[in-house]
Formats: structure tokens, sequence, C-alpha cells
């Protein structure tokens, strides 16, 4: 078995402010494969976020060990990440094309080949056409495409997702689901995939890891044995059924209950 | 219909709305017997140029005196913003302090100014620059702090240099802030050169008001305003004009 892509073991985080001292996350482990699609469900507010940007290197960790890359596999931080949140983050004075090229410009990259490399993600994330249009002038579900489009242009290992469909309309969001699944096989990037969407969990990732509340603690990490590509119809199969029942119980949820998870409570 | 006649349309009613304003004021003075020294029909107010009150050259003295101050206002303002962002320490020591000298009413400032530079074109640049000064001052030094905390994470993950999160991020990120400022500023701008004249001054429109006064030469009190009037348009239009070229066609509003 090859050497996994992610490996974090006990990691801690503590924030600091002013006086106090906020434990955010505890000994959280696990592992991901490289190509490999997975998803992070919580609460809001269990520390998601954090986890995923002590991933990035955009927060320190208090104890424990982070490791990304391998020798098979090398990991440059400042060039490997791409990076997609829960709002787009468009220059709002830039054109969709600009927009995507912003990390290549940052990185020096050669101007000729990302213009291209460009063009070609627009194509795959469903915008050809529309690398003239200002962001605004864009549906959410646009927008957020092109947000995808601006993580791959450096070509990058890994990439961070955190919840970034939690502000589209259902539909949309299913819709983004089966074009990240799509966007994922062809482009074989390692993804880890935050959401606090149980359904929307289970649906893309081949494993869920699951973390509970205050301070966030692993609850579970589990295989989703489903086979890909995966469609809409397989969210009534049985045994999809039963990861979600699996995963609410967990999260202290009835099955019955709403697909979102509840914030964390502070006691 | 298409975008071209729809603006041609625009402007059209635009022109229309403001020689309507024009013809109603036309008909309301001749139709009752308000007296010509308290609202003279527009006319008599274009017939005021006809006099010896040397419209030109106070016209060019207040013009002066706008756009001087404002011209200051701009590069003091975006240049102190620039080093506050630049350096945050000078940020923290003298913001609070800014934010505390726009609460002086600047037109209170003009007598003293008077009394350390004496009357003339120079005080009175000086009043129009204090109070179009801060507006822009504190709009953009807004606007280069407004930058999402999320993306700035995105750039640096990247390793982005402190200059191009300024030039790619911070600085086109800020002109929507900057030019919002600035057109509040030209009324301001305005303002202060008129009160400057006011207070003491031999010469400009603000100076020609006051000596018509004394004579109840009302036209010529309405054309030294539209005069005045025009001179803030020139200066907005032509921050439109700056803004066009700096921000095209990507969103003006914040
Ligand atoms: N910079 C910070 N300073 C202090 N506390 C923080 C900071 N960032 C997050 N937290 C706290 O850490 C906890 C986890 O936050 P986060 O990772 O954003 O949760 P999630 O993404 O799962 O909603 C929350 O209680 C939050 O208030
Ligand atoms: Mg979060």
């Amino acid at each position: 078995m090859s050497e996994s892509f992610i490996h974090l073991s006990d990691v801690r985080k503590i924030f600091k402010t002013r006086n106090e001292e906020f434990l955010a996350v505890s000994e959280v482990t696990f592992d991901v494969k490289a190509g490999e699609l997975v998803s992070i469900v919580g609460p809001s507010g269990c520390g998601k976020t954090t986890i995923l940007k002590i991933l990035a290197g955009i927060h320190s960790y208090e104890g424990g060990t982070v490791r990304i890359g391998s020798e098979a596999n090398p990991f440059d931080p400042s060039k490997d990440i791409g990076m997609v949140f829960q709002q787009p983050l468009l220059l709002k004075w830039r054109k969709v094309l600009q927009n995507v090229l912003l990390p290549a410009e940052i990185l020096g990259l050669p101007r000729k080949e990302s213009l291209d490399r460009a063009h070609y993600l627009l194509k795959m994330v469903g915008l050809q056409g529309f690398e003239d249009k200002y962001p605004h002038e864009l549906s959410g579900g646009m927008q957020q495409r092109t947000a995808i489009a601006r993580a791959l242009i450096h070509d990058p290992k890994l990439i961070l997702m955190d919840e970034p469909f939690g502000a589209l309309d259902a539909l949309t969001r299913e819709k983004m689901n089966l074009e990240l699944l799509r966007i994922w096989k062809e482009s074989q990037k390692t993804i880890l995939f935050v959401t606090h969407g149980i359904q929307e969990a289970v649906f893309l990732g081949s494993r869920v890891i699951v973390l509970t509340c205050g301070p966030a603690r692993m609850a579970d990490n589990i295989a989703i044995d489903l086979p890909y590509p995966r469609t809409l119809d397989m969210m009534t199969h049985e045994e999809f059924g039963k990861y979600a029942r699996h995963l609410y119980k967990h999260l202290g949820m009835d099955a019955d209950g709403s697909d979102i998870v509840e914030e964390c409570r502070i006691d | 219909m298409n975008d071209i006649s729809k603006q041609a349309r625009r402007y059209v009613l635009i022109i229309l709305i403001h020689l309507g304003v024009v013809i109603i004021w036309h008909l309301w003075v001749t139709m009752s017997n308000i007296p010509d020294y308290v609202m003279p029909s527009p006319g008599a107010t274009l017939l005021s140029l006809g006099e010896e009150y040397g419209w030109l050259h106070n016209t060019y003295i207040t013009a002066v005196e706008v756009f001087g101050g404002y011209f200051l206002a701009v590069i003091a303002g975006v240049g102190l913003a620039l080093i506050f962002n630049w350096f945050k320490t000078m940020e923290t020591m003298f913001m609070p302090l800014m934010v505390s000298l726009n609460m002086i009413p600047k037109v209170a400032l003009g007598p003293l100014f008077i009394v350390w530079l004496s009357y003339g074109v120079g005080p009175n640049i000086l009043i129009s620059f204090s109070i179009c000064f801060l507006p822009i001052l504190l709009t953009m030094e807004r606007g280069l702090r407004e930058s999402d905390p999320d993306l700035l994470d995105l750039v640096r993950t990247l390793r982005a240099s402190r200059w191009q999160i300024f030039t790619k991020i911070q600085l086109p990120g800020s002109l929507p802030y900057l030019f919002s400022g600035m057109k509040v500023a030209v009324v301001l701008a305005v303002a202060g050169a008129i009160v400057g004249e006011f207070i003491a001054s031999q010469e400009g429109l603000g100076y020609l008001m006051l000596q018509v006064q004394v004579t109840l030469d009302t036209a010529a009190m309405f054309m030294a305003v539209l005069i005045i009037t025009a001179i803030g348009v020139v200066l907005y239009g032509l921050v439109l004009l700056l803004e066009y070229l700096f921000i095209g066609q990507a969103p003006k509003e914040i």
C-alpha cells in the first residue's frame, strides 16, 4: 500500500483570545491517500475550517503532526494548494478569465500556458463563453465554478474546499455536486471537502470524517463503498441511507431530522 | 431596444427636466408680481452677465481655489491613506486623530487661516483643502482595509508578497471607496472656497456676491450661484471621467 498523501495525528489547536485560551481542535487524526475525495462533516463551529487552515499553513497548531506529501508525491505548500470557500471571493473588478488567472500571476507562472489552461478549465467547469463577464453578471453557482477554476489554475495537488456550495440553493447544489465529481475525476486531484450537510458528505466522499463539538474531535472515519461515478438516484438506495443514518446517529440526531447538522452549543 | 438609444433617451430626459425647471421658474416669476430684487427671471439672471462685474476674472479665481484645494486634498488624502496602509503603527497612532479632526466644522477655521495667512487665494485654497481632505483620506483608508480576510488567506497560501497583495487586491478594491469619497468632496471643496471668499477676500464669486448684495442686484447673485454650481459640475464630471478610466465597466458601487 502506498504512503498516505496527507497525514494528521493528534493535532491540537488553541486560539488565544485576550486572556482566554480556547481549545478549538483536539486529537484529530486521519490520513488521506493521493487522489482521494474525502468529506469532513460536523456541526458549525466545531473546527472544520480551522483544520483546513492548518493544512493550508494559514494557522499554526500546538501539538501533533501534520504532514502533506510523500517521497513519491512531493508537496510544495506554496504551489500545491487550491482553496475554495463558501463565498466565491472573486475580484469584482476583474473579468472571469482574469479572476481565474490570479494565482498564476502571483506565482509568476508563464503567461501563455496559464492562459491556455484557464480557457481549458473554464470549459471544464462549464463556463466557456463567460470569460469576459464580470462576476456580478454571473449567478451564484457560476461564480463558484469560477472559484473552482481559479483553485485549479496552478495545477495544485491538493484542493481544500470549505463548504463551497453552502450558499447555493438546493437544486444548484446538487448540480454542483455532480459537477465536482466530474471535475475530480478529470483532474485527479486530492480533495478535502468540508460540509455540514450529511447527504452531501456521503454523496461525494470516498470517505467521511466526522467531527464533533467542542473541541473538534474525530468521531468517525468511515469508507463510503458506493461506486463512482455516483448518480443522484443513489441517494435513494438502501446503502446510501445506511451511511447517512449512521452519521446522523453520530451527530446525535434522528434520521428523520434535518439534513443540516446544528451548531455547536456553547457551554 | 439597444443600450445606446436607451442611454440617449436617458440624457434627453435629464436635459428636458432641467429645462422644465427653468421654464417653471420663468413662468412663476412673470405671472406673479414678485419684485425683481427678490426673484429675478431666468432672462434677467442671464442679462446680469452684461454688467461690469469682472465675471471672467472672478470665475477664474474661484475655480482656482476650488480645483487647487480639491487637487491638494486628493494628493494628501490618497498619499496619507497609502502611508497608513504600509506603516500600520502610523495608522494606529494617527487614525483616531484624523477621525477627531474630521469632527471639526472646517468653516469655523476660516477666520484662523486668515489670521495666519492673510487673505487671498492662498487661504481660500487651504479652507477648501481642509474641508475635503478628510473625507477622501477616510474613504480611501477604509477601502484599503476592506479586503476579505478569506481572500487574503487564499493569496497568502500562494505566498503572495505584500506588494502583490497591495497591487492586485487592496488598491483596486479601494478605488470604488475612493471615488465615492471624491464625489462627496467635490461639493465640499466648492463650499470651502466660497466660505473663504465670504469671510475675507477681494476677488472671486463669493466676494462678488457680497458686493452685489449691497446694491440688491439679485440677478447677479443668482448668476454667481449658477456659475459656482457649474464649477462644481465640471469638477464632478472630471471625477466621473477618472472613475470611468480607472474602473471602467466593473461595478462602481461599494
Ligand atoms: N481566529 C480565531 N480566533 C479565536 N477563535 C477562533 C478563531 N477561528 C475560529 N475560532 C473558534 O474556533 C471554533 C472552530 O471554528 P471553525 O473552525 O471556524 O468552525 P467550523 O468551520 O467547523 O464552523 C469556533 O468556536 C470558533 O469560534
Ligand atoms: Mg467553517
